[in-house]
């Protein structure tokens, strides 16, 4: 073997055993580098109330009103599996509207997530509005069914 | 195969490929920018949910590619030197590793000031954000490596090592957004599927990607062609200074 053939076998292999440990650690850490949890996830982990965390999913269409303080507004967040009825008060982004993915920060409550923070997600489409009204038009827009 | 790679990898044809290269280049550049730019900022629609933010993405995501691509260039070219011995694979790889930094940065600052109106924050720490991240700390860190030896020949051979071993960073950065739940979207276009993305807004992005490699072309050929003439000066002053 001349030493280029033996250079390059040591790097091909290098990499190749580096990619398996890399692999093997993110497969580790594969909880911790989870962002957010879905509603049927927080809910069959059956996170306490003194830990915090990040629940993500749609608003329910038709869940969105507010509180009777004036100040706090309440959503149900979905996967369409299971629902959370969350609790807000405070300035909500931009996109926030029912049908959008979120992400709450805040604590489970007998039932109900006390949320600290909203972030809204935006899906990975783009189009122009008259294309989104011609699709509406003729009944094939697909609103998201993930977060 | 070899026969051909050692070809390319002479100093002086590389310079006259170099310089037979760069006009279109560089050309190709100002006629990709001027025409993505006036897609992207005039001629093109508003997102239907973003309105005109979705703008910031004409330059954000044709940034982050080149990001990923920079390293990717500078990995293979380290591999290059790490086995064929190549002093051109070092010098491709170190004037590939600034400007793919900065890109880097591009990507960061656009993300940041798209994120605050969309998501409501600046920055948050998932897995998208987190390794774009850590890609800017492996330039950098690349970077010093390379400086931080009197001997440039063993500064490089570090820095080749480090550039082959934190290339593992890449894919992680692209798949990130599939493997784990993110703040940060799926990617848009994928090579298998239809693009999530409308043809008006499409066009103007993939415009913008390739003002964004000629760019990065003309700066790694200006680059390069500087190093292999310094590299030649310094040998020189090096020889006679010994003789």
């Amino acid at each position: 073997m001349t030493r280029k053939r033996r250079r390059l076998v040591a790097v091909s292999v290098g990499m190749a055993l580096l990619a398996a440990a890399a692999g093997l650690v993110l497969n580790a850490f594969r909880d911790s580098l989870v962002f957010f949890y879905g509603p049927s996830e927080a809910l069959a982990k059956d996170i306490g109330p003194d830990r915090r965390f990040r629940l993500g999913g749609l608003v329910e269409p038709g869940s969105l009103g507010k509180a009777g303080d004036g100040v706090t507004i309440t959503f149900k967040v979905t996967d369409g599996a299971a629902a959370i009825p969350v609790r807000f008060a405070g300035i909500l982004p931009d996109l926030f509207r029912e049908g959008q993915g979120i992400i709450a920060e805040g604590r489970l409550l007998r039932g109900t997530f006390e949320a600290k923070n909203v972030l809204a997600k935006h899906d990975e489409n783009y189009m122009p509005p008259e294309v989104v009204d011609a699709l509406k038009k003729s009944g094939q827009w697909q609103p998201e069914t993930k977060p | 195969m070899t026969g051909s790679l050692h070809r390319f990898a002479n100093p002086a044809r590389f310079q006259r490929l170099a310089r037979a290269v760069l006009p279109w280049c560089a050309g190709g550049a100002a006629v990709a920018f001027a025409l993505g730019l006036y897609l992207a900022l005039v001629a093109s629609p508003p997102d239907y949910q973003q309105g005109d933010t979705v703008r910031i993405m004409y330059v954000h995501v044709p940034a982050a590619w080149m990001a990923l691509g920079g390293y990717t260039t500078m990995a293979l070219a380290s591999a290059v030197a790490l086995i064929w011995r190549h002093r051109l694979g070092d010098l491709i790889a170190q004037s590939a590793a600034p400007i793919g930094a900065g890109f880097t940065i591009i990507a960061l600052v656009t993300g940041m000031l798209w994120g605050q109106p969309m998501w409501g924050t600046f920055w948050v720490w998932d897995a998208r954000l987190t390794s774009v991240l850590v890609l800017l700390f492996l330039y950098l860190g690349y970077i010093a490596l390379v400086h931080a030896f009197d001997d440039p020949e063993r500064g490089a051979r570090a820095g080749a090592i480090l550039a082959l071993v934190g290339w593992i960073n890449v894919p992680i950065v692209k798949f990130s957004v599939d493997w784990w739940n993110t703040l940060h979207q799926p990617a848009s276009i994928s090579r298998f599927a239809k693009p999530a993305i409308h043809p008006s807004i499409l066009t103007p992005l993939l415009v913008m990607a390739a003002a964004f490699m000629l760019l990065f072309a003309t700066l790694l050929l200006l680059r390069v062609r500087a190093a292999i003439v310094e590299h030649r000066l310094r040998t020189l002053a090096m020889a006679r200074a010994r003789g």
